[in-house]
């Protein structure tokens, strides 16, 4: 809309900060479709080519979860860094 | 082992500690006192929702079969969650801007407020989510059967009464709270904290399951991973496409179920809650899922081949002999499957009755809102009945199908259904231009090909559709077989029907709406919903005059009650100031009213009953064009006003000026008269005295007499030049002057002039002329032409003070015309004399007393009236009197 103030050119240091937080919001869902569609790349035909060798389970499952966990982690940060400031009195009204 | 009467005991006694949960959350929220269960935690818990007893159970199942690939339905939701940013953050927005109460709700209001739309949306809600009832129905009972004995010897008439109580159980319970309170944001605050309850039970029972299989039977963290490794599920084994597409899948399904919609959208209290589930939930679903591969791994480890894997979670304690740790399972599972029931139950029974039930109701009635009766009742009624249509169709189903392993299956099924409303929901909020038409065209579609490539064929072969058409297509036409639409074969029937069902569903959705013009409504409501964050006023219009405040409070009193309509009648009164109870039908109280109304009845019914009270249904074009002419008019009136007071306040500017004016010519009057009498009375008195000299005193000598004679008479002379200097300035000035055009040389009228001036005062004078530029021919009045040029001669010759005085006139042509120059040597006239020297008995010093001050003040009224001018000029070494000749009089004799 053409009567919005126009973008300030230079933000201060803190929301400067901010927005590269959002930023950063905004790509983790794409980082964590990056990081939980890597195992396609594993080998999955290994029973029937014996020259692959298998992913174990174990390995598997803990790439997996300690993916979760990283980008919980990540989210958990940026929320932190984003709005944990705000009141949280909010909630009760 | 606990026994099945026992285990009875047990649910009937959670069921009612939940029913207790329910009814105090009610209770303290009907109190104002509830805020501890609006609460981050409280909305996180309830989004497990989820987490069915299909996930719960299930979960396990699906790994022991295909190893990590369960984890997908996982996966998605998390995905979703974490990128709340994207899609959450302005669903959860709109949602609770345009009192979203399903999301054929929104869906509807998003394309116009089209109830054919939410009837659409409703219908494909019921029949997808409908088996997944069912679905939980079975898992119950078939938990229950778990405890009632070892295989083969379980009564199927048992089951399917166990399946039958649970579910008049589950529709008691909706029934007494949700649908309790009317209230205009449709939240349910018993509800969502009993499956908050529920959704901790399930958790710990899943985890203290995991715990007791990782340390208590596989010896801890180590041995545990060397089992997995072990196992059969050990290797690697994925099908990428199911891989991408069912996590795909679940993060649309996520976004679309009816009941998750409900928990995300409806009872989202705060959107900062929103914020904390967004890292909150990952973590719940992680957990939930943390346990389920080791679960599997010891269950095909330990249970005998052939057991049912979706079962381990409680066979495996009970084959430990741990039944305390079973009957917390059963419980766990109980709580998936009652709380995804009653939510699912919930959310499908507000569409039904809001979109089916009530439109269906109103038109019965004809007059629509306008009669008398509760309506509050009836949709209470709708609702009740909708929740027990839902169960009963649950119910019918699970009958139906047997509760077999057809069954098992609709859960993806479902979610491929469900899915189907994403092109729709997802366009809405990011594309303006999707269109009514193109929503219901890629609904249909997408249901249409989910029906015949998913649903259907789950049934198994000649249940549904005949071997043949599985086999080999309609007809014999291979194209269009349900499981290898346009002949491509090979694909997993999930990713199947995902691909195409959403292709074909997004394909019709954006081409119809390419193709088809919105209503002015539905492109209002697509301003509203993509521009969400810009702006949060309503733009639809009623015409509010046509609406009495009379008829909005009978019929709010029937939908939300009488006294929240009074409360909010009151309200809106006193904001506007009136001391009434009923306020004026401004736009704005009537949109907030058709956004409370549709909190309680969704936003088409309002729309529609606000719209019969109204008048105007919708705006249409006609009225938008009719408005448009109405402000065209308005702002014409206004123009028009501005305009006549701009002259109002220009006519008064001129009157000021004039006044101004008139007041300054007074006091010039006044000074005018004082002026004159004194310059008259000067010679006067010299007259009086010297006439008195010569009668009253004797003796006097011929000298004398001659010397007194002569002063009287100079002063006489004086007395009528000044005279005839007033008589010619005031014919002059009144513009009496007739001029005497005649046409003479520049150089004669100068030479007159200047022997003129000389004969009188400026004998001493040293005049330079050019006599060259003094050619030109003039015609005008000479004679007064000649008057001003012997008074600026005069002057010259009576007031330049150097020791050789000197005048020096030329002729100069400037852009005007031509400008005779008479430059002296003497002094400057001082600087604030300037402005006056043109003034009327302005005198610079009275030396000699010789003249009236009248002369320049004559000049200048005589060059006005020959239209040309004359102007004082400083000179660096003198003064300059610039007569300027317009170029009309000197060119109109060449």
């Amino acid at each position: 809309m053409s009567n919005q103030p126009p973008t300030p050119l230079f933000l201060e240091r803190r929301s400067y900060r901010r927005r590269r937080l959002m930023d950063a919001l905004r790509l983790l869902p794409l980082v964590g479709v990056l990081l939980w569609m890597l195992p396609l790349f594993w080998p999955s035909e290994a029973a029937t080519d014996a020259a692959l060798e298998p992913v174990p389970m174990s390995r598997a499952v803990i790439y997996v979860f300690l993916v979760w966990l990283g980008l919980i982690c990540a989210a958990f940060a940026l929320w932190r860094g984003l709005w944990s400031d705000e009141t949280p009195d909010k909630d009760a009204a | 082992m606990t026994s099945i009467n026992q285990l009875i005991g047990i649910s009937l006694a959670y069921v009612a500690f939940l029913f207790a949960i329910a009814f105090f959350a009610e209770r303290s929220a009907a109190r104002g006192r509830g805020g501890w269960m609006r609460s981050p935690l409280v909305y996180t818990l309830s989004l497990s929702i989820y987490c069915t007893a299909w996930t719960f159970y299930g979960a396990v199942g699906y790994a022991a079969r295909s190893g990590m690939e369960f984890v997908t339905i996982y996966l998605g939701p998390s995905l979703v969650m974490l990128g709340w940013w994207w899609v959450l953050r302005k669903l959860v927005r709109i949602g609770r801007a345009q009192r979203a109460t399903s999301i054929a709700d929104l869906i509807s209001a998003r394309y116009g407020k089209s109830n054919l739309l939410a009837i659409v949306v409703t219908v494909m809600a019921v029949i997808g989510v409908t088996p997944y009832i069912a679905l939980q129905l079975q898992s119950v009972t078939l938990s229950l059967t778990v405890f009632s004995g070892p295989e083969g010897v379980r009564d199927p008439l048992n089951q399917a009464s166990a399946a039958f109580w649970v579910a008049v159980g589950l529709a008691l319970f909706t029934v007494l709270f949700g649908t309790r309170n009317l209230n205009a944001n449709e939240r349910h605050s018993g509800v969502v904290m009993a499956i908050a309850v529920e959704s901790v039970v399930k958790l710990v029972a899943l985890i203290a399951v995991g715990v007791f299989v990782v340390w208590g039977v596989a010896g801890g963290y180590g041995p545990m991973l060397e089992r997995i490794d072990a196992s059969p599920i050990g290797e690697w084994q994925m099908d990428r496409s199911r891989w991408v597409a069912l996590t795909a899948l679940s993060a649309a399904a996520f976004l679309c179920l009816p009941r998750m919609f409900q928990v995300l959208v409806v009872e989202n209290e705060n959107e900062r809650h929103l914020q904390i589930a967004s890292w909150a939930f990952p973590i719940y679903l992680m957990l939930m899922s943390l346990f389920v591969v080791p679960i599997a791994v010891v269950g095909l480890d330990l249970m005998p081949a052939g057991s049912n894997p979706d079962l381990f979670v409680l066979t495996i304690p009970l084959s430990q002999g741990q039944s305390g740790l079973a009957t917390l399972s059963f419980l766990g599972g109980f709580s998936s499957a009652t709380s995804m029931v009653i939510v699912a139950t919930l959310a499908l029974s507000t569409m039904v009755s809001n979109h089916v039930v009530m439109p269906v109701w109103l038109t019965t009635q004809g007059e629509g809102a306008q009669v008398s009766g509760d309506v509050r009742n009836v949709v209470i009624f709708a609702r009740r009945a909708s929740i027990l249509l839902i169960l009963g169709l649950g119910y019918l189903y699970y009958r139906v199908s047997g509760g077999g392993a057809a069954l098992a299956a609709i859960g993806l099924i479902s979610f491929v259904g469900v899915a189907q409303f994403l092109p729709a929901l997802l366009g809405g909020l990011f594309w303006r231009a999707a269109t009514h038409w193109g929503a219901v065209a890629g609904l249909v579609t997408g249901f249409a090909v989910w029906l015949y490539a998913s649903f259907l064929p789950s049934f198994g072969p000649d249940a549904a559709l005949s071997a043949s058409v599985l086999a080999d297509g309609p007809w014999g036409i291979g194209w269009l077989r349900p499981r290898a639409l346009f002949g491509i074969e090979g694909v997993d029937p999930t990713v199947h029907a995902v691909i195409w069902s959403l292709t074909l569903n997004t394909t019709m959705f954006i081409a119809v709406s390419l193709l088809s013009f919105p209503s002015p409504l539905e492109r209002l409501q697509g301003a509203q919903f993509v521009n969400v964050f810009e702006h949060s006023t309503q733009p639809r219009e009623w015409n509010a005059a046509l609406a009495a405040s009379e008829d909005l409070m009978i019929m709010t009193q029937r939908i939300l009650g009488a006294p929240e309509a009074q409360t909010l009648f009151r309200a809106e009164a006193r904001r506007q100031g009136l001391s009434g109870h009923l306020p004026e039908p401004t736009q704005g109280f009537l949109q907030t009213l058709e956004r409370e109304l549709a909190g309680s009845v969704g936003a088409a019914t309002a729309h529609a009953m606000i719209s019969q009270l109204v008048g105007g249904a919708s705006v249409s074009v006609q009225d938008l064009m009719a408005v448009a002419d109405e402000s065209a008019q308005i702002l014409e009136y206004s123009n028009q006003i501005e305009a006549k007071s701009q002259e109002l306040a220009r006519t008064a500017g001129q009157l000021r000026e004039a006044n101004e004016k008139l007041t300054a010519l007074s006091v010039q009057k006044d000074a005018f008269l004082s002026q004159i009498s004194h310059e008259l009375r000067t010679p006067m008195t010299s007259i009086r005295s010297f006439s008195e000299i010569l009668r009253d005193t004797d003796g006097l000598g011929q000298v004398e007499k001659t010397k007194y004679a002569s002063i009287i008479h100079g002063e006489a002379i004086r007395l009528t030049r000044l005279l005839d200097d007033l008589l010619d300035l005031s014919v002059l000035e009144n513009g009496q002057v007739s001029l005497n055009l005649e046409t003479g040389r520049l150089e004669d009228i100068l030479e007159q002039a200047v022997v003129t001036a000389r004969a009188g005062s400026a004998g001493q004078l040293d005049i330079q002329r050019e006599r060259t530029n003094e050619t030109q021919v003039l015609t005008t009045d000479l004679d007064r032409l000649s008057q001003v040029f012997i008074n600026l001669v005069t002057n010259a010759g009576k007031y330049c003070d150097a020791q050789a005085p000197r005048l020096r006139i030329d002729v100069e042509a400037d852009d005007v015309g031509m400008r005779v120059v008479f430059r002296d040597n003497g002094t400057q006239i001082p600087l604030g004399a300037r402005a006056l020297i043109f003034e009327k008995f302005a005198r610079l010093n009275d030396k000699e007393g010789s003249g009236a001050g009248l002369g320049l003040a004559i000049c200048r009224e005589i060059m006005t009236r020959l239209g040309g001018d004359i102007s004082y000029h400083p000179e660096p070494t003198g003064n300059a009197f610039v007569v300027h000749l317009p170029r009309d009089v000197a060119l109109a004799a060449q």
